[in-house]
């Protein structure tokens, strides 16, 4: 246990608590990961013409693999068209893939011999971002937490007081807020509702997408700081998807950037937020606007927008914006390598490979590094 | 852990108390927003009347709708114990306006529950499953869509030969179509709703999805639709007996009563316009009634 | 860009504004008693979260609020004139040409049935009357300065067929058509990506500074102010709780509020301890309580916070404060940071 716990605990998160052994839902112990994905992909098809024939296709996911270890916060941040949110849906199977396959404790989902969706969704949940439809208008918050059980089997009564239960610990007096409809709790108490309602099934991990987005700054401290204190005492693995930088690096463990539906870093968060090995997460850090005015910006460090992901660029599908791009990274898609290990640092970049043909692979061990080469 | 605690406790450490919203049922907050409407309330008030003559009109008719009485033809308002005076047959023009109602209200209510029911369920149905199947039944929904109304129904009671029981079948098949669109395009909207792709998150069936969720939510505008399709089933009820498609006669109806006191305006103006009237002040109260409805049932604050 | 003696005639002053919205439910006090002043070639940010109160002030300072529902008390003056004293016809003389605006959602901003060559072009006649020929060229020479690519390409194409940013740029070309003095810009990169952003905000910043213009530059983001801003104006509940250059507003802060979003911004934040959030919400502007708005969230308020609403106190060159803790030795600035965090 002990030794677990260093492993766990080392190099950069002294305080955190290991998954505890005796949690009665674990099922294929530490070292097993909370959920592996593999090649996962998307295509959405474009449809025109007179009889809706297939134009195109949206590559919003495109084979993506990743593991969520226990306990930990796996943020995953990208830009608009970059497929988080698509993913975050195909994680939930509340669309449908078209290949790939997940792995949650040990268990393949929707095989035959695995896990049902049902019994995913016992173990999987999703915040969604505060919007006036993320809530039923016409039910008080309480039916709306108690739905999930209710659907489960439970009884009618012990549902309401699985709710109220959910209400005290998400922060709302379940007297006072419980039979309120949406319209009448501001942004903030609907998104601890959000979170309730999430929690009602008491899943191991839950998939938070842009959940403290559309809340003023104030509020999404006191939303952040809640989450925090959830998982620590109801032992949660989260997902954070956030095009918020500052959100992602407070509250993960490990980060993954998307670039056009695919993976192209992924590591510990200390790492990438010091020391990012792609270009594009290098310019995506500096895009942050500094709260110090004698630190303005002069120059943007990234021009243009992304690319369409109708029809991606060939091979690395940054090279269009990017300043070291070569012939190589148009032939070939540089791979992301392994990364299941919790300290693993990878980026997907004909930079970061030895022998990749570019001109600048294997020497540079960071992007600052790279442009050191380049002058 | 002070993140813990409610959000309006740190506004008590000043004595201060946080603003304070009065926890109101949906239902309540529709009973205190009519309450304030005195128009909706007076149209509500008139409907009641009318709907209560026409339970009782055994009991409050002044004559026998039916008794004719060649002598007493066309007379006017007021004339001899006739309050509001008699038709062409001279039967008492009061107590068939009350008999009349029963027709009218039943001719103008009956269909569009039905036609609720039925359009509703294949619209939701339609909006939920998207796809194929809202093509099938929205394809041909349109197709009956595609006549105006009045033309429908004279087409189909026509055909089915008159009686009441056609006209109320053709009136159903006339509203199904409206009825089903809206259904079909609120629960499409509602469908794509955070809130639904939660309930499918927490493992809920298609079933419990469209029970709990879309319905609730769907209800609203398909039922004040409705609400106001009933003015219009009471003047095309009307319109079906005007050309003798509707009742038989010699059961009293404010349409067919217009359709026979025709000839006698320049004899008796006032009393033949008395069924117009009768169905204008039925229609109007309905139509009024179901826009304060749709008012006070907006969910929004 | 300090300068040494300011010139003498603020481009535009607000004294005192109040904006109330009368409904047949409630009246909301949404405005209550704003003053700043703006030279020419100043960009001022105005922060504040929902409810402060700080886009219904830029839309008054065009005359955008409907005009049934609304009261306005005070004064605004442009360039000498006074603004509340015009008329619609002579309003609209200046909307566009006079003063511009940008708005958050470009594609609703946009005229979808248009190409962006067109709706330029049409600002630039209705203003000054020019031929077609000539808003066309001017249309183009406005495109290459907001630096959007393939400029004469783009003349000919629709909003939906440019990306966010792209949009966002079509819209400052057309708020510039005319050579606006006063640019208002309310959120106009909030609903943009982080990289797309920066550029934005660079564009609008050499924009400016080549024009001359003012600019009055709405948004929630702190980071945003310290990026373009000269001087900020931080909102809350309809009143400016903290004025001053924005070195002097973000480095010392001295507002409980100012300080309490700065504490609160995750940005750097150690991840072991939690961010010192400002407990509660903002006020309901239906129901205002007396003193100072955000005496029930403040970790510093004493019970003559809520007697009284503070008055402007200066607490350093051009640097005003409305707390009256502000002033005390060591300000409310260390007692909140104490109790906040």
């Amino acid at each position: 246990m002990t030794e677990d716990k260093s492993i766990v605990s080392a190099p950069f998160r002294p305080k955190l608590e290991a998954v505890r052994d005796e949690d009665p839902r674990d099922r294929g112990g530490n070292r097993q990961p909370l959920l592996i994905v593999n090649q996962l992909r998307k295509y959405f098809p474009i449809r025109g013409g007179i009889f809706n024939h297939r134009r195109g296709e949206v590559r919003a996911v495109d084979s993506v693999s990743f593991s969520v270890l226990k306990g930990e916060t796996l943020g995953i941040v990208g830009e608009s068209g970059c497929g988080k949110s698509t993913l975050a849906r195909l994680l939930m199977h509340l669309i449908p893939c078209d290949t790939g396959e997940q792995i949650f404790d040990g268990e393949a989902v929707g095989e035959l011999r695995g896990l049902s969706l049902r019994e995913l969704r016992r173990n999987m949940q999703m915040v969604f971002q505060d919007s006036s439809s993320s809530l039923n208008p016409r039910l008080p918050v309480e039916q709306s937490i108690a739905y999930g059980p209710r659907v489960h089997g439970m009884a009618r009564a012990e549902a309401k007081a699985v709710a109220r239960d959910l209400l005290d610990k998400v922060g709302l007096r379940p007297e006072l807020f419980g039979s309120r409809y949406p319209h009448e709790l501001s942004g903030g108490q609907k998104q601890r509702i959000n979170i309730a309602r999430a929690l009602a099934l008491n899943p191991r991990m839950l998939i938070l997408d842009e959940a403290v987005s559309a809340l003023d700054k104030s509020v999404q401290a006191q939303v952040l700081n809640l989450l925090r204190y959830l998982k620590r005492h109801l032992n949660l693995t989260y997902v954070f998807i956030s095009h918020d930088l500052s959100v992602v690096q407070y509250i993960s463990d490990r980060v993954l950037v998307m670039y056009l539906g695919e993976v192209v870093e992924i590591g510990p968060v200390d790492a990438i937020y010091t020391a990012p090995k792609h270009p594009y997460t290098a310019a995506l850090l500096r895009s942050r606007l500094n709260l110090n005015p004698a630190e303005r910006l002069a120059e943007a460090p990234l021009s243009g927008d992304p690319p369409n992901p109708i029809n991606p660029p060939s091979g690395c599908r940054f090279r269009t914006r990017c300043n070291f791009a070569e012939a190589v990274c148009a032939d070939r898609s540089p791979a992301l390598g392994e990364h299941t290990n919790r300290s693993a640092h990878r980026a997907a970049c004909h930079m970061v490979h030895a022998d990749s043909g570019h001109s600048l692979s294997g020497r540079a061990a960071s992007v600052e590094g790279a442009h050191g080469q380049r002058n | 852990m002070t993140d813990v605690i409610s959000t309006d406790a740190p506004a008590l450490r000043h004595g201060l108390s946080a603003p304070d919203i009065k926890v109101r049922s949906y239902l309540q907050t529709v009973t205190h927003r009519l309450r304030h409407d005195p128009v909706t309330l007076f149209f509500l008030a008139v409907i009641l009347i009318i709907a209560l003559a026409a339970i009782c009109a055994p009991w409050i008719a002044p004559f026998d709708p039916n008794k004719t009485g060649t002598l007493y033809r066309l007379k006017p308002i007021g004339f001899r114990g006739f309050i509001l005076g008699t038709d062409e047959l001279g039967r008492d023009m009061l107590s068939r306006l009350i008999y009349g109602a029963r027709t009218s209200l039943v001719m103008g209510l009956t269909p569009v529950v039905l036609a609720t029911v039925i359009g509703g369920t294949l619209g939701v149905t339609a909006g939920f499953h998207g796809g194929r199947v809202n093509m099938c039944i929205m394809r041909i929904v349109d197709v009956f869509y595609a006549f105006p109304s009045v033309l429908l129904a004279v087409a189909i009671s026509g055909t089915m030969g008159g009686g009441i029981q056609n006209g109320l079948i053709a009136l159903t098949l006339v509203f199904i179509p409206p009825l089903c669109r809206i259904a079909e395009t609120t629960t499409t909207q509602v469908r794509s709703l955070d809130f639904v792709e939660a309930a499918r998150a927490s493992g809920a069936s298609s079933a419990s999805i469209i029970i709990h969720h879309v319905l609730a939510n769907a209800a609203a505008p398909l039922f004040i639709y409705a609400s106001s399709l009933i003015s219009v089933a009471i003047l095309l009820a009307a319109g079906l007996s005007f050309l003798g498609l509707g009742v038989e006669p010699p059961t009293a109806d404010w349409g067919m009563m217009l359709s026979n006191l025709r000839q006698a305006i320049y004899v008796q103006p006032l009393v033949c316009a008395l069924p117009g009237v009768a169905i204008f002040i039925t229609s109007l109260s309905f139509n009024l009634v179901s826009d304060g409805l749709r008012q006070a049932m907006d969910v929004r604050a | 860009m300090a300068s040494v003696t300011e010139p003498a005639t603020p481009l535009v002053r607000v004294s005192d504004l109040t904006v109330r919205f009368v409904s047949r439910d409630a009246t909301v006090q949404a405005v209550d008693g704003v003053s700043f002043d703006l030279m020419p070639g100043e960009v001022l940010c105005v922060i504040g979260e929902s409810g402060s109160g700080k886009s219904v002030t830029l839309r008054a300072l065009m005359q955008l609020l409907p005009p049934k529902r609304t009261r306005i008390g005070g004064a605004i003056t442009f360039n000498g004139t006074d603004i509340l004293a015009l008329d619609e016809r002579r309003m609209q003389r200046i909307r566009g040409s006079k003063i511009a605006m940008v708005f958050q959602e470009p594609m609703t901003a946009l005229d979808p049935v248009y190409t962006i060559g067109d709706q330029i072009a049409e600002t630039v006649i209705w203003h000054e009357g020019v031929s077609r020929a000539v808003a066309r060229a001017r249309a183009l020479d406005l495109l290459k300065m907001v630096r959007i690519p393939s400029p004469e390409r783009r003349l000919n194409n629709y909003p939906h067929e440019l990306s966010g940013g792209l949009r966002q740029r079509a819209m400052i070309a057309v708020a510039l058509s005319c050579h606006p003095q006063l640019l208002l810009a309310d959120e106009p990169t909030t609903a943009l990506d982080a990289t797309v952003q920066i550029q934005v905000l660079i564009l609008l910043r050499k924009l400016q500074q080549e024009i001359g213009m003012g600019v009055i530059f709405v948004t929630h983001d702190l980071g945003v102010a310290a990026q373009i801003a000269d001087k900020v104006a931080v909102m809350y509940a309809g009143r400016i709780v903290e004025y001053g250059s924005v070195q002097d507003v973000l480095m010392q802060p001295r507002h409980p509020y100012t300080l309490g979003m700065l504490a609160s911004t995750v940005d750097g934040q150690s991840r072991d301890r939690d961010i010192s959030a400002i407990p509660g919400s903002p006020p309901d502007m239906r129901r205002v309580p007396p003193g100072c708005s955000f005496a029930p969230r403040c970790a510093a308020a004493i019970v003559a916070c809520t007697a009284v609403a503070p008055a402007e106190s200066s607490v350093g060159q051009g640097h005003m404060v409305r707390c009256i803790r502000a002033e005390e030795p060591g300000g409310a600035s260390r007692r909140t940071m104490a109790g906040v965090s």
